[in-house]
Formats: structure tokens, C-alpha cells, sequence
């Protein structure tokens, strides 16, 4: 394997459609939540160990060779908002493009032939990172930093926050980060023998709720 | 271009392949951009009324924060609701048609899949700046739109829309004593700026409206059908 190619799954730049979406900063910073760079710290560490803990389980459990449809279902009970559904699978579609045409692979053919409007965002990442080479850390890690450098990214769009700001909110969160990436990948590895029964379940209903709302405003910046 | 494109490796991984899945040649994208109130929706709504008694049309809108110009678009009336499609674009239009295409080109698959067999999609850039243009896996050509009301300094400025575009439109010519616009400065300079490329001085308003843009598009569309 390509240690390199993580870092080309990582980037920022990889034209997945993640631009797009705020993963719920622009709800938050509507509803007054996020106002700056301390709010927008807690906001990511409250999304790093709750979704953020069950994406980067989940891809970590796809890179290690896990069916990807019962991970499909497995994201899918484990994200009550139908708005999040939605766009996991459409960020999932777009991303299944991305990795196609960058590490073509049968498994991504197949998954690609099983789901054609898109499987959830997080199985896809992790099947990604199988077809790069890489291991189930590696993938848990892109799911979990990409959970909150695109809240950041977008919060200094929404507010104007000072980017330096912004990319110091991310230093910070780095060792939470690898403790999130190092639980998920264990976590697969229980999946592998118990099934995906045994993946974290841990949610945040305020996100969920948030996306329900953002999802009917006639005016957003951002499509989630 | 993977014109053999195998049909069972599921939906397409890279859309500027020239043929869909199935095997059918796909529809020729043409995309337009410019700056925010020049007339793109204007030109689009004109296309669409000009050229949709001949092929069969598609549309797809980049607003940047709202559904205003798919709105506008349906309210026209100038094509059934479900041939128009807004791609959501998180403040960066420029970033949608260029640097990470991958929502517009979902748009364009599914438009083909839901109201398919299609001629020709116009893909519409929310307005940006002077530097925006369409990757070239989205869109088989491009059309830049500026106006004459932008300051008839523009076409000098240059810039990769003014001088990379297939088509540059300078809109709203009808405008030009109004706003001390000189056109014969425009010409020269866009000339200048684009040596062989076909400039188009355009006011919907006249009688001649949308007839030069169109008769491009045609072209354009022979061309594609003769190729692929």
C-alpha cells in the first residue's frame, strides 16, 4: 500500500461534494449555538464522539471487508433524521464517483451496482480506503477528521470566523480525534466476528432534529 | 474517452464518457457562466423557448443560496418542472462546475434517467467571477456571459471566462448609451483577448433576441452529433 494515498483520500480537495454540506454548523450557527471559535470546538467534539465516533466506525468496519449492505442498514438505523439519510447517501453516491474513478475496484463496482443512488457516505469511505490500500485506522481517521473540518470550514464561511481560528479548533481536537479512530477501529474488528450489531450506536438527537429543520428553509448556503 | 464503456461494472464512474451506460449517446452539455446579473437565466429562459420545439432539453441551475433561478425558470414556464434541475452549491458555484463536479453531474445522469431520451442540457453556473469556467468533464462547451452595464472595460480585464469561453455574449447591448458603454471598445478588445474564438453582442429585447446564441448552440449540436 501507498502510505500517500490517505492523504489523498483526506484531503479537502478530494471533488467528493463534501463543499457542499456544513454537517449541521449552518443549522447551528442559525439557532445561536455556534458564535465562535470556543462554540465551534464544543459543536465538533459533541459530533467527533457521537456521529463522528459511528462514521468512523462504520468505515473503519467497510475497509476491513464487512458486507457493506449490512452496514448500509446499520448506518441507516442509526440515523433517525430522514434529511441525514439523505444526504449521507447522496454524499455516498458522489464519493462512489470520486473513488471509482481514482482506485477503480470490483468491490466499489459491486457496491455501486447494489446501491445506484448512492449507499451511506461512511461505508463508501471505508470501501474507498480498502480499493487505496489502506487499513481500517487509516479510513476511520478520514471519516473522523472530515466530521469536523467540515463543520470548521463552513463556520468560516457562515460567520466569517477567522480561519486561523478555525484550523486551531482542529489542532486542538486532533488527540480526541485519534482516540475516536482508535475506538472505531476496534469496534470493526468486534463487527468482523460478532456482526454490525456490535458497532457504536451513540447519536446526537440535537443534530438530527437540526437537519430536520435546515432541510425545509427556503434560503440555506448549504444542502445539510 | 472510454467509448467502450463496459455495461456491467453498474452506473458510470466518469461522465465525460460520450455514452451512457446503456450504450446510448448521452446528451451535449453546454454550460453558462458569468457574473451575477448579466443575463445568464435570461439567455437560458430564451434558449429554452428557442430551441425546445427541436430537441429535446434539459436544465440545470448552480444557485448559490437559493432556488431563485430554477424558480424564475419554472415560473417562465419555458420547459416542463421535471426537465429543470438546482444543484445545491454551499456558497461556491465556481467550486460545483469546476473544481468538484460531482453533484452536477449526478443532475445531468438523472435528468437523462427520469426524462431521458435528452439532445442537449444547459447547465447553469450561479453568477461568479470573472475566473469561473466549467470543467471539462461536466461540459462538452461553454458559453460566458458579461453585459455591457458591467463596465465596458471587462472584455480588457480578460480573465479565463472572457478568454477561454467557446462563446462570449456581451448582453444587454440595448443598455449601452444608457450606461456610456462603448461597444466598438468591446469588440476590439474581446477580439483581442480571443483572437479566433466567436464573440456574440446580444440584446433579448430586440427583434434578433436569442437568434445568434441559438443558431450556435445548433451548431454546436450538429458537431456533437456528427462525433460521438
Amino acid at each position: 500500500m501507498s502510505r500517500a494515498a490517505l492523504l489523498v483520500l483526506a484531503d479537502g480537495r478530494f471533488p467528493a461534494g463534501g463543499h457542499a454540506h456544513s454537517g449541521g454548523a449552518e443549522e447551528a450557527v442559525k439557532a445561536g449555538r455556534v458564535t465562535g471559535a470556543a462554540s465551534l470546538e464544543d459543536f465538533c467534539r459533541g459530533r467527533l464522539n457521537t456521529s463522528g465516533l459511528v462514521a468512523a466506525s462504520l468505515a473503519a468496519a467497510a475497509a476491513l471487508g464487512v458486507d457493506p449492505a449490512a452496514l448500509d442498514a446499520a448506518a441507516d438505523a442509526r440515523t433517525p433524521s430522514p434529511a441525514l439519510r439523505v444526504a449521507a447517501r447522496r454524499l455516498g453516491r458522489q464519493l462512489m464517483r470520486a473513488a471509482r474513478a481514482t482506485w477503480p475496484h470490483p468491490e466499489l463496482d459491486a457496491l455501486a451496482r447494489r446501491f445506484p443512488k448512492g449507499a451511506h457516505q461512511p461505508v463508501v469511505l471505508g470501501l474507498a480506503a480498502r480499493a487505496a490500500g489502506l487499513g481500517p485506522q487509516d479510513a476511520a481517521y478520514c471519516s473522523a477528521y472530515e466530521g469536523i473540518s467540515g463543520p470548521a470550514s463552513a463556520t468560516v464561511r457562515l460567520l466569517s470566523l477567522d480561519p486561523f481560528d478555525a484550523t486551531g479548533v482542529l489542532a486542538r481536537l486532533a488527540p480526541d480525534v485519534d482516540r475516536v479512530a482508535l475506538r472505531a477501529a476496534e469496534a470493526a474488528g468486534r463487527a468482523v466476528t460478532e456482526g454490525v450489531d456490535a458497532l457504536p450506536a451513540a447519536s446526537a438527537p440535537l443534530l438530527e432534529l437540526g437537519a430536520e429543520a435546515h432541510a425545509g428553509w427556503p434560503v440555506r448556503l448549504f444542502a445539510s | 474517452m472510454h467509448l467502450d464503456h463496459s455495461h456491467d461494472h453498474g452506473p458510470a464512474a466518469v461522465s465525460a464518457d460520450a455514452r451512457r451506460p446503456d450504450g446510448s449517446r448521452r446528451a451535449l452539455r453546454i454550460g453558462l457562466g458569468g457574473p451575477v446579473g448579466t443575463g445568464k437565466t435570461a439567455t437560458v429562459a430564451a434558449l429554452c423557448r428557442a430551441l425546445r420545439d427541436e430537441l429535446s432539453l434539459a436544465v440545470v441551475t448552480n444557485d448559490i443560496y437559493t432556488r431563485e433561478d430554477a424558480e424564475f425558470l419554472l415560473r417562465e414556464a419555458v420547459l416542463p418542472p421535471e426537465r429543470i434541475t438546482a444543484v445545491e452549491t454551499g456558497a461556491c458555484p465556481h467550486t460545483a462546475i469546476r473544481d468538484d463536479i460531482s453533484a452536477n453531474l449526478e443532475a445531468v445522469e438523472d435528468l437523462e434517467d427520469e426524462v431521458g431520451p435528452l439532445d442537449l442540457i444547459l447547465v447553469e453556473s450561479g453568477g461568479d467571477n470573472l475566473t469561473a469556467t466549467f470543467s471539462k468533464g461536466l461540459v462538452d462547451a461553454q458559453i460566458f456571459v458579461i453585459d455591457v452595464a458591467g463596465g465596458d472595460d471587462i472584455p480588457r480585464k480578460g480573465g479565463p471566462g472572457v478568454t477561454t469561453a467557446d462563446l462570449l455574449v456581451v448582453n444587454k447591448t440595448d443598455l449601452a448609451p444608457y450606461v456610456g458603454s462603448d461597444l466598438a471598445t468591446m469588440a476590439a478588445d474581446a477580439k483581442a483577448q480571443r483572437a479566433e474564438l466567436p464573440v456574440v453582442f446580444q440584446s433579448l429585447r430586440s427583434e434578433e433576441g436569442v437568434g445568434p446564441v441559438a443558431a450556435w448552440v445548433r451548431e454546436q449540436y450538429a458537431a456533437w452529433t456528427a462525433s460521438a
